[in-house]
């Protein structure tokens, strides 16, 4: 970086601006950002049309004059290409879901977590730089191949790139993105009283139009996940807001579940993913009931049925894509459910999460051998210590 | 991949042969598109010779039977192998396309 990354602070609160430069001081410092502020929208705009450097605004949304919801929809005016992310009462839905169809790309709830807002703030910006790129490949008419090349990218700037650190539980995912395709991605959200929300998800396409589905049904998750407790509404929320505006006739698979780590419980709902494999720490491993939805984004008005099972001690549980699965070696057969109890079957569970996720990926390219890598290979696994 | 197609009473059946997967889901859809004629009012996807389908490839046949729908003609599939039919089952597709085991089952639902 050559430059620091201009952030555009809008909020009526006097505080916050001594608060972020001071919480924020390392990354000035370093030459990482550099931080101007407005105390309405009204001043927002005014920023943005004398200074073209801002790169993205981060806005509150009640404030005098000119509110975040009004900003948001004035930005585009000034710059189609800047990115916002809007700061929220906790569990706002309302606002939240009129902010993100005004296009906003995140949100941060309040009271603000600056260790979260830097890693949303970096994310944003990682995907703002995708974006320019994107369209400066646009604009040069490039072959189709580097469009491919930003999508993938793109689907890399929103996976997480830090797990949970909790003495109770450890959850460890990973992507391995197949050369032409950008389908998979996986996300770890915290959810209120400790519980944490572990979603996996597969879309169908590749290319930049299903990177940017990816984005949305990623912002459209974690927005509906922190208001709403229970997995099935979850999905069926997403799958409304997917259906009212789906002109692609694209649709993702998603597996989400929400772990309780006070007692063990994970509940889960499947739209039109696969099964997740539960290992006890006897080593016996079982496929979950599928709990019979459809793929979300196809259907309007689903109902979505969730199942509950309590993991012990020791337990595991993955998650998966059908990059896994469905891998296959040169003699054309294919990895199947089978080979992924095989990994599990019959070990002591002493694994780590890592150790899980380790496993299946180092089995899967074994299996593989030279043969070329189809689909994205997804598998994300959460264990219960002991 | 490879697309035939022939008509059986009142019914178009396309045979698709091989693997549907993201490099030729698009080539796929547009090639059982270009064999349904206007006036086709039900149309059978044959899956019998279908080794594989991917993500990318459900949604062609999402597309195809969308575009049917619009029109007001049937769509059905029928003779999927094992391993499609359970992709079909997990992605809940099996709820909004109706499966048959035969081309004659298929004729006959559709009322052919």
């Amino acid at each position: 970086m050559e430059h620091p990354y201009k952030i555009l602070v809008v909020d009526d609160e006097p505080d916050l601006e001594p608060l972020m430069l001071q919480r924020m001081r390392r990354h000035i410092r370093k030459g990482r950002y550099t931080f101007v502020f407005a105390r309405n929208g009204v001043e927002a705009l005014e920023r943005l049309n004398q200074d073209r450097s801002i790169d993205m605004v981060l806005s509150d949304i009640n404030m005098p004059q000119m509110d975040g919801l009004t900003l948001l929809e004035q930005i585009p005016k000034v710059d189609p290409n800047l990115r916002s992310v809007i700061i929220s009462a906790y569990g706002d839905m309302k606002n939240i879901r009129t902010a993100m169809n005004r296009g906003a790309f995140d949100f941060v709830t309040k009271p603000v977590d600056f260790k979260d807002l830097q890693i949303t703030i970096e994310r944003t910006l990682s995907h703002m730089q995708e974006w320019r790129e994107a369209l400066s490949y646009r604009d040069r008419l490039v072959s189709i191949q580097n469009e491919l090349e930003v999508a993938s990218r793109i689907q890399q700037s929103i996976l997480p790139s830090e797990f949970p650190d909790d003495l109770r539980y450890q959850v460890h995912g990973h992507m391995e993105p197949a050369r032409d395709v950008g389908g998979d991605f996986f996300d770890i959200l915290d959810l209120d009283k400790g519980r944490i929300g572990l979603a996996i998800a597969d879309v169908s396409d590749k290319g930049v139009p299903a990177a940017l589905f990816m984005m949305s049904c990623r912002t459209l998750l974690k927005g509906v996940a922190i208001g709403l407790s229970e997995p099935g509404a979850v999905l069926a929320e997403i799958n409304q807001l997917l259906n009212e505006d789906n002109e692609t006739f694209l649709f993702v698979t998603v597996l989400y579940a929400v772990y309780d780590p006070t007692n063990g419980e994970f509940t889960y709902a499947s739209g039109g993913h696969d099964a997740p494999l539960l290992v006890r720490s006897d080593g016996t491993a079982t496929l979950l009931p599928l709990t019979d939805g459809i793929a979300l984004g196809v259907v309007p008005n689903l109902k979505f049925k969730q199942h509950t099972i309590t993991l012990e001690p020791g337990d595991t549980v993955v998650l998966y894509t059908d990059g896994v699965t469905e891998a296959q070696n040169n003699a054309g057969q294919s990895f199947e459910v089978k080979g992924l109890h095989q990994i599990f079957a019959g070990k002591m569970s002493s694994v780590s999460a890592r150790d899980g996720t380790d496993s299946v990926f180092r089995q899967v390219r074994d299996f593989m051998g030279d043969a070329a890598q189809f689909d994205d290979i997804t598998c994300l696994t959460l264990h219960r210590d002991q | 991949m490879d697309i035939t197609s022939h008509r059986m009473g009142d019914a178009l059946i396309v045979s698709a042969e091989g693997r549907v997967d993201g490099a030729n889901a698009r080539k796929f859809q547009k090639a059982v598109e270009n064999v349904i004629a206007d006036g086709d009012q039900a149309v059978i996807l044959d899956m019998e010779n279908l080794s594989y389908i991917s993500s990318a490839g459900l949604r062609s046949i999402l597309l195809i039977a969308k575009g049917l729908q619009k029109r007001n003609s049937d769509f059905a599939v029928c003779a999927l192998q094992d391993p499609i039919r359970e992709v079909f089952r997990i992605v809940g597709f099996d709820k909004i396309v109706s499966i048959h085991d035969s081309k004659g089952d298929a004729v006959k639902a559709l009322g052919g």
